[in-house]
């Protein structure tokens, strides 16, 4: 914990990938977009809020939706950024576990994320060599559900128990029968709370069904008063659909969170190549544009409303225009807008750990370690999509998120900022004479109080004893621990109060494991 | 006088060789040590024997029961054995010749033209915190300074150290003197270092090889 009870996180001295010049280049190649063509807003409410605000906004005839052209002058674009907070909270069902989103503190946190259509059930097979039977090697064999209720419960008992999720946002899309977009929200978030004490984020459906979504939270936190100060649930918005078009939906949906005061993602996705240029000045301007239209936006329906500058650029590969996750340009969109938010000082939601790849195996190992360590040596303060993510988004792999997990506590520890000061070099050289003067002349002695305050890091949790690679298994065993041990439920008592005063819960015992 | 050995038992766990030493968890640096523990024990007139065996060893067999289970690693070990070899040497003189408790007498080296001793040192520290009497004559030693030693130490176990291949053979050396002086009956032969193994150690004549000071260790059990 913090000093201040917060989760620590991994604070570390960030690295910039662009210069305070390139920054301001952005910044202004971003209002120049701003002002012309500025962006196509579906949604006539926000398109009312932005004209009122100052921006220049004209009908647009060339949809065959109602459209609005909006021009945002950079005056009511930084006004807007001034207006939101430079910290952010977000709470948790066990307190300890709430964070701290502070844009002067690159404190890393990582999370789960998207909303995967299926889950990768994993098995241990025994495999024999055909031309010496003699040889055998176990490796997973994988199999594929659609998303469920109960499958996001089981994906919410792993992330709260893996050491390195630090916050967690849905990461199953449920595809039960009876799941309809009138009840989904609420069904997501009791799936996610029932087993989940970390802060919990995630779309919504339904606007009309916020309200029931914040009703049950405010009853697991406590009341609506202790609701608004530990915020156990915030809200993911991504209304911009690249380029630069404010859909209608999901704008009315940040409209919606941001008059109740609701921590919400601004977020944008484009993707380089296709709906973005390729380039990271290209992308970065855009995304950025695209970005601050929203928090322009969620900052004139109510100003102070705690936002996080939500960047999920991608890469297309070019031979198909699918995501290319593990590409370096990845890593160059997401450090830069880490960059261009802190110069807003807006906490910044930022994406790694994404593998291409279906299966866990090398190159799922190659695509997620080098993105984390890229954009977390950043100071990425919301590091999402960090954990079990494969086929670009399409997979959750419960195995592949313990292993995400172990990654994540190495990178963790590589980037941890050093804390050494005048004190600690003439502690040393005291040790150093003292072993000089001793008949062994070894250290060891004197790693006893750093390993007992974690300053000395562990060997990989998943190594190998033995001359074969045994990572899958151990990651494996490790994973089952999990999932058949105890877990930190909601009890009985909640759960009855939940099924009384919400509507829309399906049948109880899908969400008891 | 009990809570005084329950205190040397408790300061062997923490390894903490005297007052200097912070102990595992950083605070306790001013707190006597085992040294000054056991010499105000001795001189409070307790006995030699009991402060052996329910302080120092009591000690060194919890560390090592938290070794296995994880708690303790190496280093942790390393700074008991070494509390526990620094409490012996003040014990020594003062066990009688029934109480020594002494599980032999180990003379140990790094051959002739090999500088490598850290594994040795480790095996040495460990050694003495096991209650062997440890006898180290250093890194580089020729074999006939091995042997003189011998001839004078009386030694259980002779142990050998080797970190270059180009240095091995005066292992074989060594034991091929053993023989000729007629002492090789008489001492076990344990080598040890990187390029060893355990063919090589059949092939020169030695009794064991030892992966590391767990090992020598190990195989010290039933020698």
């Amino acid at each position: 914990m913090t000093e201040n009870g917060y989760r620590p996180g991994t604070i570390v001295n960030p690295q910039k990938r662009i210069s305070d010049e390139q920054v301001k280049i952005l910044h202004k190649a971003s209002m120049e977009i701003l002002d012309d063509p500025g962006i196509v807003c579906f949604n006539e409410e926000a398109a009312d809020y932005l004209d009122k605000a100052g921006c220049k906004v004209k009908k647009d005839e060339n949809w065959p939706q109602k459209a609005w052209q909006v021009r945002i002058p950079e005056n009511t674009v930084m006004g807007a950024v001034e207006s939101a907070p430079e910290t952010v909270v977000l709470g948790a069902r066990d307190p300890g576990n709430r964070l701290h989103l502070d844009t002067d503190v690159p404190r890393l946190y990582f999370g789960t994320g998207s909303e995967t259509n299926i889950y990768l059930k994993t098995r241990i097979a025994e495999f024999q060599q055909v031309d010496d039977p003699n040889h055998k090697i176990r490796y997973p064999v994988f199999s594929e559900d659609r998303g469920t209720v109960t499958h996001l419960c089981e994906s919410a008992k792993l992330c709260n128990a893996l050491e390195n999720v630090d916050f967690y946002i849905r990461n199953v899309n449920l595809q039960d029968p009876d799941i309809t977009e009138d009840n989904k929200d609420v069904n997501v978030f009791l799936a996610s709370l029932m087993y989940m004490t970390k802060h919990v984020q995630a779309g919504i459906t339904n606007l009309d069904r916020l309200d029931d979504v914040l009703k049950m939270a405010a009853l697991i936190a406590g009341g609506e008063d202790k609701l608004k100060e530990n915020p156990i649930v915030s809200f993911i918005t991504c209304l911009v659909k690249s380029p630069l078009q404010m859909v209608e939906d999901t704008t009315q949906k940040l409209i919606g969170v941001a008059r109740r005061g609701f921590p919400v993602v601004v977020s944008s996705s484009p993707q380089g190549g296709s709906t973005a240029p390729i380039l990271e000045e290209g992308m970065v301007s855009m995304i950025n544009a695209e970005i601050l239209a929203g928090i322009t936006l969620a900052q004139v329906v109510n100003p102070g409303t705690p936002v996080l500058y939500g960047a999920v650029p991608v890469r297309a590969r070019l031979d198909t225009l699918h995501d290319l996750y593990g590409a370096p340009e990845f890593v160059h969109y997401n450090v830069d807008c880490v960059q261009m938010a802190r110069s807003y000082r807006i906490p910044v939601y930022s994406t790694a750990g994404v593998g291409d790849t279906k299966v866990p195996g090398m190159q799922a190992m190659v695509e997620k370690i080098l993105p984390y360590l890229g954009v977390a040596s950043s100071g990425a303060q919301y590091i999402h999509y960090a954990l079990g993510l494969m086929d670009k988004t399409n997979v959750f792999c419960p195995l592949q998120a313990v292993l995400d997990d172990a990654s994540i506590g190495l990178v963790r520890d590589i980037l941890r900022r050093p804390l050494f000061g005048k004190e600690n070099a003439e502690k040393t050289v005291k040790e150093v004479r003292k072993v000089m003067a001793s008949s062994t002349r070894l250290f060891a002695r004197y790693i006893r109080k750093p390993l007992r305050e974690g300053l000395v890091t562990k060997p990989y949790a998943f190594e190998s004893t033995e001359d074969k690679d045994e990572v899958m298994v151990k990651a494996a065993e490790r994973l089952d621990e999990i999932l058949s041990g105890p877990d930190d439920r909601l009890d009985e008592g909640m759960l009855e109060r939940i099924y009384k005063e919400v509507p829309g819960p399906v049948a109880r015992e899908r969400f008891l494991l | 006088m009990d809570e005084m050995l329950e205190t040397i038992k408790m300061n062997v766990l923490q390894g903490r060789v005297d007052a200097e030493d912070e102990g595992l968890e950083g605070d306790m640096e001013g707190k006597p040590g085992v040294l000054e523990l056991v010499k105000e024990a001795v001189e409070k007139g307790l006995s030699p024997k009991n402060i052996l065996l329910d302080g120092l060893t009591a000690g060194m067999e919890e560390v090592g029961r938290k070794y296995e289970a994880g708690e303790y690693l190496i280093p942790d070990m390393l700074a008991a054995a070494e509390a526990v070899g620094g409490g012996m040497d003040i014990l020594e003189p003062h066990l009688k010749g029934d109480e020594t408790t002494s599980k032999g007498r180990f003379l140990i080296a790094t051959v002739e033209g090999d500088l490598h001793d850290i594994g040795k040192n480790i095996v040495a520290t460990m050694l003495r915190g096991s209650g062997f009497e440890v006898k180290d004559l250093g890194a580089g030693v020729a074999s006939d300074k091995i042997i003189g030693e011998a001839k004078e130490f009386n030694p259980k176990f002779v142990g050998l150290s080797a970190l270059l291949t180009t240095t091995m053979p005066h292992m074989k050396e060594t034991i091929d003197k053993l023989k000729e002086i007629g002492m090789r009956d008489k001492v076990k032969v344990l080598i040890g270092g990187a390029p060893t193994s355990e063919e090589f150690a059949a092939s020169i004549g030695a009794d064991h090889h030892c992966r590391d000071a767990f090992d020598a260790l190990d195989k010290l059990k039933t020698a």
